[in-house]
């Protein structure tokens, strides 16, 4: 097994030895911030790539082609492109509320980006209530939606913004039971040390039926908190043009754009953390030799190739299904998950309480 | 075509009568007409919806000034769009119309183009640089003791201004062109609907005075671009009707598996189009593959892909190409296999089957009254078929099923296009080993003058009956020629169902009722 926090360490000793304790806090700081968005803007643009190819594969199209070997550099004349885009203002919309939006949106999704355990001790923030403080981070994305939607002075986006909000809050409490129930079983709220009782078995194998129901409905909440089809309705093109974004450009919508994908890379992830294990490989017990080659990937090997997994199932959805109308948004929430979420986390309550885990 | 003239006084009392008595619920056209010195007129063209029987009406008055008919919106209900359509052109008046507005031209037009004394000069209606105003009022007219034209209710507000009103459209993804759907919302359910026409409006029908009947043709495949095939094939019948032209079997074989292609395109369309505007962009790609293939076999045959300029008078352009029938064989065994991947992504799935069942419901009686053709008909449970009601080319002689179903719903309106994909096929098998022999095109006159009378066509075309009415006067080209419209009648029909339904009903239930917009325009 490696451990990430050998590599950080010897950073941390290293600065301290050269540089005052205040300054060397400082240049971690920098340090970990700067590295922070360039994994960030790293993973949307493996996002974007992936997301064109998969749906090209699914529509048997062939995707970009064109811009590089294999079409590879698409998405980097994408992002130039969005770069040199004028940012168009808006009469009579409430200038600082629409400016303010796009930043709200894409900091809310760093902020649980970084709660996201790569491997052994490779992990920006982590602390005892983990899973607490991501829920929180995530939660106030809603409200950058919402203010774009409000001060945007535009009707389509007015409703799109107001399908958000009722949305994303449902579906946020679906979210929270499932994770309550995972940490029910885990019985503790810090992220680093819910992957580490993974070793020994995936929390999907360890709960059992619980757990595969919170997996299930995690996924579909999740696919819902990041307004992707088949919940898209905030932003259903054939409806409300672009939804709450429609009077964004340039790169005020790219932040958005940027937002929705990477939310999308936020909830694989948290579900490959809590349910698959996270970095933890794949060990069968009784199969020796066969845990030791696994031993041999690296975590974050594991960890992003069941990310991206769980991201390729989510963009299968995505693919597939048609949109869901309003009202069916609510009732297959709070008629049907919500119930079913409580009554899990009774059910995994109860096994933790009488041991009927493995 | 001899329609019985009806006095104005006794016309209100005589229609109900045929209506009531002798059962004629499907109003098939309504003609605005310009005699010159004779006055203006309407002809109407009845239909019994069980025995098929036609019955032509016509009325007319004298007064160029004030012209002004009673309306019978109140006994079909597709008139009201219909009178509209003849006020905006012909400046005639229906008293008790509930919404006497121009439907295609701007409210401040001057003059009624499709009078034969209109004056086209540019000064009178300059290109306008300001926007239209939309007039939020209605006008009802009535008319007084002295024969004189009487607004009331002027002030009854169709959509009055503290609701929250947007427009889908005229640029909008799902309106499948430009049209504009002005909404006043509640939430998310929609309240009032007006709806504006003519971002299109071409003017065919005025153009089409001036043109020869040749040139004419060339206009019919630009109405509704997705039948050009039947709608040339119903120029070209009612003009070889007049002419008394005799086409040999083989162009009627040609033009019998041409529309059949043309409907299988226009379906396939229609059923990707359903599902992107539903949000399965998969669905979309996929029928639009299978469509491809349909139009590399037109490009073949006749060089075009859209629009393909076929039919001709007293035949087709060109014969048809060697390898044609393999090809069509070869395609319709590839599309039968994909119908069922259809289903699989899309149909079946519980979400579409949650966004349609149930929504936006035409009843029988409201699919008459409002003269939804076509599928959207079919749907609804009215046998509305021309191919059956009125056979032309081969239709006779070949064995297909007319595919109905009952609850009138978006479902059903998009299973009625499915199978009817499956009958096209199984009517293009039948036939496409059995061409005749023979001309493909008889030979005309170089000038074609059609003998002075009224004359009228109707073929089936891709989503409703496509009719042709022409009136000439022994002239190269016709006094009056009038399409009739598909699109228009399901677009009078939303006015009834969206109310109390969602923006994204609105969606669905224009995406199954299958319109185009440039028909409706013409």
């Amino acid at each position: 097994m490696y451990n990430f926090e050998i590599i950080t360490s010897a950073i941390d000793h290293f600065l301290h030895s050269v540089m005052p304790a205040q300054l060397a806090v400082i240049t971690e700081c920098v340090l970990i911030a700067v590295c922070t968005l360039v994994a960030y803007v790293a993973f949307a643009i493996v996002m974007i790539f992936m997301e064109r190819k998969v749906c090209a594969a699914f529509q048997c199209r062939l995707g970009p082609t064109r811009v590089g070997f294999w079409g590879l550099l698409q998405v980097f004349a994408d992002v130039f492109k969005m770069l040199i885009k004028e940012i168009i203002s808006i009469n009579n919309s409430d200038s600082l509320l629409y400016r303010l939006a796009p930043y709200l949106v894409v900091l809310s999704s760093i902020l649980t980006f970084s709660c996201l355990p790569f491997d052994k001790g490779l992990q920006v923030l982590d602390f005892n209530v983990g899973v607490f403080f991501l829920m929180a981070a995530s939660s106030f994305g809603v409200l950058g939606i919402l203010l774009a939607g409000w001060s945007s002075n535009n009707k389509f986006s007015m409703i799109g913004a107001m399908r958000s909000g009722a949305q994303m809050i449902s579906y946020e409490l679906s979210i929270g039971l499932c994770m309550l129930t995972m940490v029910v079983l885990s019985g503790t709220m810090q992220i680093s040390e819910i992957v580490e009782q993974q070793v020994d078995g995936w929390f999907i194998f360890k709960g059992h039926l619980p757990a595969v129901v919170a997996f299930i409905i995690y996924l579909i909440a999740g696919n819902a908190e990041t307004n992707r089809a088949p919940f898209d309705l905030p932003e259903a093109e054939s409806e409300l043009t672009a939804g709450y974004h429609t009077e964004y450009s340039g790169m005020h919508f790219g932040f958005f754009y940027v937002a929705e994908f990477m939310n999308l890379f936020i909830v694989a992830g948290i579900a490959s953390t809590l349910f698959l294990g996270g970095w933890t490989p794949l060990y069968i017990k009784g199969f020796d030799s066969f845990n030791a080659i696994m031993d041999y990937i690296p975590g974050i090997v594991w960890f992003l190739g069941k990310t991206f997994f769980l991201i390729w199932v989510l963009m299968w959805f995505r693919w597939t299904f048609p949109r869901l109308r309003v009202d069916h948004v609510p009732t297959l929430e709070w008629k049907y998950m919500v119930p079913i979420g409580l009554v899990n986390l009774l059910i995994m309550t109860i096994c933790v309480v009488m041991n009927w885990i493995f | 075509m001899n329609p019985i003239f009806i006095d104005i006084k006794e016309f209100p009392q005589r229609m109900q009568e045929y209506k009531d008595l002798k059962g004629m619920d499907f109003l098939r056209e309504l003609i605005g007409m310009d005699w010159g010195e004779e006055g203006l007129g309407v002809i109407y063209i009845l239909e019994n919806s069980d025995t098929h029987e036609n019955l032509e009406i016509a009325i007319k008055t004298t007064d160029r000034e004030h012209p002004t008919l009673p309306t019978v919106c109140h006994l079909w209900s597709v008139a009201e769009l219909y009178e509209r359509e003849v006020y905006d052109f012909f400046g005639i008046h229906f008293t008790d119309h509930p919404d006497m507005r121009r439907l295609f031209l701007r409210n401040d037009w001057v003059g009624y183009p499709l009078r034969k004394d209109y004056d086209e000069s540019e000064a009178i209606n300059p290109v306008r640089m300001e926007s239209e105003i939309t007039e939020d009022v209605q006008r009802e007219y009535e008319i007084k003791e002295e024969a004189e034209l009487k607004k009331i209710n002027a002030q009854t507000n169709r959509i009055s201004g503290d609701q929250y009103v947007i427009n889908i459209g005229p640029q909008h993804p799902a309106t499948h062109g430009v049209l504009r759907f002005r909404l006043a919302l509640e939430g998310e359910e929609i309240r009032k609907i007006d709806i504006h026409c003519g971002y299109i409006h071409r003017g065919i029908e005025k153009m089409s005075e001036k043109l020869t009947y040749p040139q004419i043709l060339g206009l019919t495949d630009r109405l509704d671009y997705l039948s050009a095939h039947q709608n040339r094939h119903a120029l070209c019948m009612c003009i070889e009707k007049a002419m008394g032209i005799e086409v040999t079997d083989r162009t009627q074989y040609i033009r019998t598996i041409m529309d059949e292609l043309q409907r299988i395109d226009s379906h396939l369309l229609f059923l990707s189009c359903a599902a992107m505007d539903l949000g399965a962009i998969t669905a979309f790609i996929y029928g639009f593959r299978d469509r491809e293939k349909i139009l590399d076999i037109f490009e073949e045959v006749t060089g075009g892909r859209l629009i393909q300029n076929y039919n001709t008078i007293g035949g087709v352009q060109a014969d048809i190409t060697p390898g044609f029938a393999k090809k069509v064989k070869e395609y319709c065994e590839y599309q039968k296999s994909k119908i069922k991947e259809y289903n699989d992504v899309f149909t079946n799935n519980i979400i579409t089957q949650l966004r349609m069942k149930g929504v936006g419901r035409i009843t029988l009686d409201d699919a008459i009254s409002y003269g939804c053709t076509g599928g959207t008909g079919r749907a609804s449970g009215w046998a509305c078929d021309v191919r059956k009601r009125h056979p032309y080319a081969i239709y006779d002689k070949v064995e297909f099923k007319e595919i109905i179903y009952k609850r009138g719903d978006c479902y059903d309106r998009f299973k009625v296009r499915i199978d009817e994909i499956k009958e096209s096929i199984h009517i293009i098998e039948q036939i496409i080993d059995n061409i005749p022999e023979g001309d493909y095109k008889v030979k005309t006159k170089p000038i074609i003058r059609i003998p002075e009378g009224q004359y009228t066509a109707a073929v089936e075309g891709s989503r409703g009956e496509f009719g042709v009415f022409i009136e000439s006067h022994g002239e190269k080209s016709p006094y009056r020629i009038k399409f009739r419209p598909m699109g228009l009648p399901l677009i009078a029909a939303m006015h009834k169902i969206l109310k109390g339904t969602k923006i994204a009903d609105l969606i669905a239930i224009g995406a199954t009722l299958d319109y185009v917009i440039p028909d409706i325009d013409r």
